[in-house]
Order: structure tokens, then sequence, then C-alpha cells
């Protein structure tokens, strides 16, 4: 982790900038693949990357590092863009996004890119792999810390609280879960489809500690990341308030973003809006 | 030739069933338009209970309404109504013997550039392990549509598995279709091809081919994979001495598999399957996919000529 100053901030918010402009090309490139959610997980991703977790590039097997799971793994392209900035491979290869062969799977599958701890993409299941990585590093009495980025849709899932339950259980104060709360899912709206609120009071009951965030305020994110290191005893969540398609203005918002990419003329759109 | 996806024949049969019937309804797990149940949601919106991402709870809900008297058709994408509710469709549905279909789109690995984890080959060998369940891939739009108003009336549980891409049509409202009776839709003496789903078509296509080469193939469509119909592939196994079942499945479990077991134990001949090897999908394009797999017009061919040489 590094200090929270105005360097690493500033560090953070451009990366994000820079995440959403590969993002956009990544997309644009493929075809097909999920714009709004990569897009509203970009600040937060990039906090993790530039602020908050311990990682070597030149090292993706190193045993101590912070491990961080994309639970909601339609996002891949946020990952992939994260993990291209930081070096983990080149930036190039960004564009074989979804391609015969590519190790940029359309969900990311740890054992085709370095980098990938985890293979998500069935909505739900990576927060139990984190609540297990957090488990081993107990046992192992490793200092590592465990990242878990949900979907607030995800947690319509029956096996998310089958997880917050275990980590409750087992005081995993190593474990750090953040929802990206943009408030929809494919079918509309999550309160008009199937309400996962108040998801603040849930997690509580269940025995979080909860953290509430504006999820495109770097400063903010970053200072919960910290805060969350000084909760003894249970697991930390961190429920960010985001908008759906964020850094580009026809896709804010507009649910008929989650599964569709722009063409190249929005892109171009879009990539100037990301200047 | 015309085109047009299962899934897409499944949501406009479905809407029809709707307007016909009022017991009937419609569960959906966030995926409404990507199933194409979402024209049913608009017009019935009373009969549309969208469960969220939520599969195992949308076969548990679908079994108490199915217990009320209503016909219940869920519909979420094959790797997650089979395999994230395996046990609940086995446990509630199949169990207990209700009137729930399962249908299921986005089947096997032409799904595409989602890759892997989207990708479900497994799906026919989970649901014909389940006692009670019937097993269904259509292979085309109006077989689709038939399919559906007959899985209305039938009593019991059922597995109808779709697809993403659009498919060729090869029937047209004058088919006869019935519940666990394959379509001879080609007939010839010196081997016979089973498939199911979007195979059918490639496997026509190979028949073609082959007749050129001057090997006569029959075709069996062999859309009810469960109770698979023994007695045609008794007969075809007689009459044509060899059998290649090709499927946009494992090879593991699926219709090969089904063949091979009513083959080897009433009419043994040899019997070879094509589908996926064991294998896991991962992202593509669908006909970069079936290429990568093998499940192409030419392996079919190759694989006939494979077949005659041990007869
Ligand atoms: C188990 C499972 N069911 C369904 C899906 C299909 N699916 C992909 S994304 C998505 C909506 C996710 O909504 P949310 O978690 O809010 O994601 P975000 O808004 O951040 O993109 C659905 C239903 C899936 N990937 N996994
Ligand atoms: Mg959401």
């Amino acid at each position: 982790m590094k200090a929270i100053n105005e360097q690493v901030i500033a560090e953070c918010s451009e990366r994000a900038r820079l995440m959403r402009r590969d993002i956009i090309s990544m997309l644009s490139e493929s075809g097909s693949g999920h714009s709004g959610g990569s897009l509203s997980a970009a600040d937060i991703v990039a906090c993790l990357y530039y602020g908050e977790m311990n990682i070597d590039p030149l090292r993706p097997d190193w045993e101590e590092r912070d491990r961080f799971v994309l639970s909601k793994g339609h996002a891949a392209p946020v990952l992939y863009a994260a993990l291209a900035q930081k070096g983990f491979f080149p930036r190039e290869q960004l564009l074989t996004l979804r391609k015969l062969g590519s190790p940029l799977q359309g969900h990311p599958d740890r054992n085709k890119l370095a980098g990938v701890e985890a293979c998500s993409g069935s909505l739900g299941q990576g927060i139990s792999w984190a609540v297990g990585m957090a488990l081993a590093a107990k046992m192992d009495k490793k200092e590592y810390r465990i990242y878990a980025l949900l979907g607030d849709g995800e947690l319509e899932e029956g096996i998310v609280w089958e997880a917050a339950m275990a980590a409750a259980q087992y005081k995993l104060d190593n474990l750090l879960a953040i929802v990206d709360n943009n408030g929809l899912q494919i079918d509309g709206r999550i309160e008009e489809v199937m309400s996962p609120e108040p998801i603040d009071d849930k997690f509580k009951a269940f025995g979080w500690e909860v953290i509430k965030v504006d999820g495109h305020d770097h400063r903010m994110i970053l200072e919960a990341m910290a805060k969350a290191r000084d909760i003894k005893a249970r697991p930390t969540v961190i429920v960010a308030q985001t908008i759906k398609g964020k850094g580009c203005s026809f896709m804010e918002n507009r649910v008929e973003w989650h599964g569709s990419t722009p063409n190249q003329d929005e892109a171009a759109r879009a990539l100037a809006e990301l200047a | 030739m015309e085109k047009q996806a299962t899934r897409d024949a499944y949501g406009k049969a479905l809407l029809e069933l709707g307007q016909r019937y009022e017991n009937v309804v419609v569960l959906d797990a966030d995926l409404s338009k990507s199933t194409k149940t979402a024209d049913f949601a608009k017009a019935f919106p009373d009969r549309f209970i969208n469960a969220g991402i939520a599969e195992q709870n949308m076969m548990g809900m679908a079994a108490g309404l199915a217990a009320s008297g209503k016909v219940v058709f869920a519909s979420s994408f094959a790797i997650f109504a089979t395999g994230r509710a395996f046990e609940m469709v086995r446990n509630s549905l199949a169990y207990g013997n209700l009137n729930v279909k399962v249908c299921a789109t986005h089947a096997g690995i032409t799904v595409g550039e989602d890759g892997g984890s989207h990708q479900s080959v497994e799906d026919i060998a989970l649901m014909r392990s389940i006692p009670n369940m019937l097993v269904l891939a259509p292979a085309d739009g109006a077989s689709t549509r038939a399919a559906l108003f007959q899985l209305y009336d039938y009593q019991g549980p059922a597995y109808l598995r779709l697809g993403r891409p659009a498919v060729p049509l090869i029937y047209d409202d004058k088919l006869d279709f019935k519940i666990g009776r394959g379509i001879e839709l080609r007939n010839g003496s010196d081997a016979t091809i089973v498939s199911c789903g979007i195979m059918v078509a490639k496997s026509l296509e190979a028949a073609q081919i082959l007749a050129d080469e001057g090997i006569q193939v029959s075709v069996v469509d062999m859309h009810t994979i469960k109770p698979v119909d023994q007695e045609l592939l008794i007969s075809k196994a007689r009459e044509t001495g060899c059998i290649l079942t090709v499927e946009e499945h494992s090879i593991i479990g699926g219709l090969g598999s089904a063949v091979a077991e009513a083959v080897s134990e009433n009419q043994p001949v040899p019997v070879l399957r094509m589908g996926i090897n064991d294998q896991f999908g991962q992202s593509g394009s669908p006909d970069e996919l079936l290429q990568y797999y093998g499940l192409t017009v030419e392996r079919i061919v190759h694989n006939i000529h494979n077949l005659l040489k041990k007869k």
C-alpha cells in the first residue's frame, strides 16, 4: 500500500482514464463484451492496482502478493487494462480480446493469463474463491490481503451470502469485498428486477464492517481501503456508489450498454471524451 | 437458405402459447433479452417472474408454481440452468415429477466470444442422467416451435436445449414432429448419421457431398435424446451397419452416448461419436470454434469414410 497523498490520487485518476480508453478500444475491436460494467469499475480497479495492492508484474506467482478476484467476471476488460498498464503483458495484446487463441478470454481464466487470480464469469463464485484464499492466508500466517469486486446484481446470487457468512464466521479481516453499486443489471434497474438493497444493512447483519464511498472519488476509495486494513476480526465491504458506463456520456446509466460495444464512430466519440 | 436462431423461435412460440393458455407462466433469471422470454414478459407481465440473478431460486419457485397447477417455462443460459441449478432441477423438478420445462438457450460452443465459462458442453449429459427428465435438442426454428407446443401438452419435467446463433431452417410447418420419435431426413444404406441441434443441417450437407462421391447415408434428426428412439436406431443399425453421431456437446454422456448405449445392447454395430472431445470451450466466433473443435461438414465426411472401413 502506498501512503495516500496528492500524487497517488492523481496517478489513480490518470490510470483510470487510460484504462477507460483501453476498455473502449478493446471492446470496439472485439465487437462483443461488456462496456457498462467495465467502465463503472475503472476507478476502483485503478485504486487497487495503483494505490492499494502489493503486487509485482515481474513475479505474478510471488507468494506474498495481494490477490484480486474479479467476481463480476464479465468486466474482464477493466482487469486486462489494469494488468497491461502494470506490465503483466504487452498492451498491444489488449486488442486480441475475445479472439480465438487469445489469453484474454471473454471472462477471466487464471490458466491463460498471468496476473489473473481466478476463473470467474459465473456470477457469485468469485467471492467464494476469495474467501478460500483468505482462509489459506490465515492458515499459512501470511500477511497478504484478498480483494474481490462484485456487481450489485451479482449480490442476488445466494452463494454470495453463503460466502459472506463464511467470511464472518472465520473472522477474515484479510478480505476486502467491494460492491460496484451502479444500480443496473441486464433486465433493468436492480430495484425493478430483484433488489438486493439495502446492501449495507445486509452485510452488517452478516457480521461485516461496511464503508460507503463514491466509487469515482479516488481519495475516498483509497481512504476506505486503508481504513479496512485497521478493521480486525471481521471482513470489510466497501459499497461503492457508481455510474454504469462512467466516462462515456452516451453510455452512462443506460442499461442497453451492459453487453454491447461501441462501433467505430461511438468509440471515437468516447475516446474524445476521455482525452 | 433462410436462417433463424432456435432461441428466437422459442420466444415467438412462447408468446403464442401465452395467448392460447392462461396457465402458462414464464420464469427467467435476468437474461430475458438473450433468452427471448422478454416478449412474453411484455405481453403478460402478471405471468412472468424475473428471479433476478438467482437460478437456483428460479428452479425452486418453478417447482412451487407447477405444484400449484401452472405450466412453467423457466429460462436461462444452458450453463446456469443445468449447471448452477442442477440439484434443484433434480430434487425439486424431476424428483417431484413437476410440470416444468427448463428451456435453456446459449447451449454449446456457439455461444462464441463469451468463452469457456459460458459454453455448456455437458448439459445434455446432466439432464439425461436424471430420472423423469425428457431431453430435447431441436435442429431449427420450425421444430423448436413444434417441440414447444408438444411440451405444453406433455405432463412432467423436460429440458429443451436451444442455441444462440441463427441456423438454417430445415423444416416447414408441415413437419411431422413427435416427441420421442426421430426424423429420418434422408435415406441411404451405407451408413447412418444421427445428429441433433445445429449439427443436423451440417449432417445433411455432408450427406450430399457423400452422395456425390457415391456413398449413400441416412440422416436422422434425433431431436429427442431422452427417451431416445430405440426402434429407429435398431432398424438403422440393421439396415446400414454403422452409425456416426454428431452433436455440439461433449462426446461423454450426450447424444453419442445415448445412441451407443441403445445400439450396443440391441443391435451392435460400429458407432463413432463426433462432438467435443472432453474439453472446455474458449473465446472465438461461433464458426471459428466449430472449425477448431472439428464440428464441420468436412469432418463428418471424413469420419464417414473412416467408419465405413470398420464395417
Ligand atoms: C450465474 C450467472 N448467471 C447469469 C449470468 C449472466 N450475466 C452476466 S452479467 C449479468 C448482470 C450482472 O449485473 P451486475 O452484477 O450488477 O453487473 P454490472 O452492473 O456491474 O455489470 C448477468 C445476469 C452470469 N454471468 N452468471
Ligand atoms: Mg450493476
